[in-house]
């Protein structure tokens, strides 16, 4: 099939399914106007259940706690994948380092300056800080473990553009990354059967909620388990983004 | 909505380079976000945080919020593993090009 054609049957299929889109977006409340009936409910018994005033982590972590286990081993499976999708070939060579290209110099592309490193050094901490802060704030603040988890692998990317790939890679080898990986994502696996211990249903908040209600350390299971996620993904987006740095600076085609 | 929906479609139909195509797979996957803070927002809301509002404050609903950051996470797994998958296939057969991909196939 050419691509004229091709082009031809995608508008014929895209107007046809855009009509039914907009048909179905005008059976929508008015914008501003939505009465669903979960919203409230779910902020009049958030703080009371849970002693969390962030109702959004409260949701993702308590009350659709199964979707979230869920949800976490698609970020685990997909990083799995990513390694496994971008293993050394067979005919290729992983040179183990040693003449790994320092800045991409081999690529033809300008060594990085000095300014990218200072402001990349500075960033380091502060961003570091800022990941913990969003992961142990889950229950009061507008935060968890998937953001905070994102913005602490953010310090450690720095860490490579401020430095060399293979200071990275000391403070990333891979095996250590896929057992923190384990660990994280397999922690929020074990909150939920801690709560089945104790004869509660599956990720029940089993631990003492604290109070008063908003108070950090308040909120039970929910503080631990956007603590495990922030593990894992870390873990994950360090793995993702060790993999595809090393096919740039380390594997090289052996013809 | 519509218009972000049509967008990426027709980026990832057109597309003639893998990363192109991805990045329109994000694009259509960013309407998602759009008609969910769309639909949970009320007039008036603020953010469902009840650290220093008033516990019967009128808030945006929440609950679509939460399925937002679901959508975000899954969308960085699927971007990270599709384009692992585009420089394995630039490796085996040195074209990004999609078209060209389905040529060699045959």
């Amino acid at each position: 099939m050419n691509p004229a054609a091709r082009r031809w049957i995608f508008l014929v299929a895209a107007a046809a399914m855009l009509a039914f889109y907009v048909w179905g977006l005008a059976g929508l409340p008015a914008f501003g106007h939505y009465r669903g009936p979960y919203g409230y409910l779910v902020d009049h018994i958030t703080i009371h259940q849970t002693h969390a005033t962030g109702v959004v982590s409260a949701v993702n972590f308590f009350y659709r706690g199964f979707d979230t286990v869920g949800e976490e081993f698609i970020l685990f499976i997909a990083a799995v994948g990513v390694a496994t999708v971008l293993r050394a070939l067979r005919d290729e060579s992983e040179n183990g380092g040693r003449g790994a290209d320092e800045s991409g110099s081999g690529r033809g592309a300008a060594p990085t300056s000095e300014t990218v490193r200072t402001v990349a050094l500075v960033y380091t901490g502060p961003v570091l800080v800022m990941g913990w802060f969003l992961t142990t704030h889950a229950q009061t603040d507008p935060s968890g473990g998937f953001q905070g988890g994102v913005v602490m692998a953010t310090a450690i990317v720095l860490v490579y553009l401020g430095g060399e790939f293979l200071v990275f890679r000391r403070l990333s080898p891979v095996d250590v990354t896929e057992t923190v990986e384990s660990l994280g994502a397999g922690g929020f696996v074990m909150v939920g059967v801690g709560a089945l211990a104790t004869g509660a249903s599956y990720l029940a908040d089993v631990l003492p909620l604290g109070s008063p209600a908003g108070a950090v350390d308040a909120s039970g299971t929910i503080a631990l388990i956007s603590f495990f996620v922030g593990v894992e993904v870390v873990a994950a987006f360090v793995l993702v983004v060790n993999e595809l740095l090393e096919q740039t600076l380390v594997i090289r085609s052996r013809s | 909505m519509a218009w972000v929906v049509a967008c990426g479609l027709y980026g990832i139909v057109t597309s003639r380079h893998l990363v192109h195509q991805i990045i329109s797979l994000i694009v259509l996957q960013s309407s998602t976000y759009v008609l969910f803070l769309s639909i949970g927002f009320r007039i008036g809301g603020v953010a469902p945080y009840f650290s220093d509002i008033p516990r019967d404050t009128l808030t945006v609903d929440p609950v679509v919020q939460a399925l937002a950051l679901t959508d975000v996470v899954v969308e960085a797994a699927v971007t990270a593993l599709l384009l692992a998958f585009a420089i394995q296939a630039y490796k085996r057969f040195g074209t990004v090009d999609p078209q060209e991909l389905r040529q060699l196939r045959d």
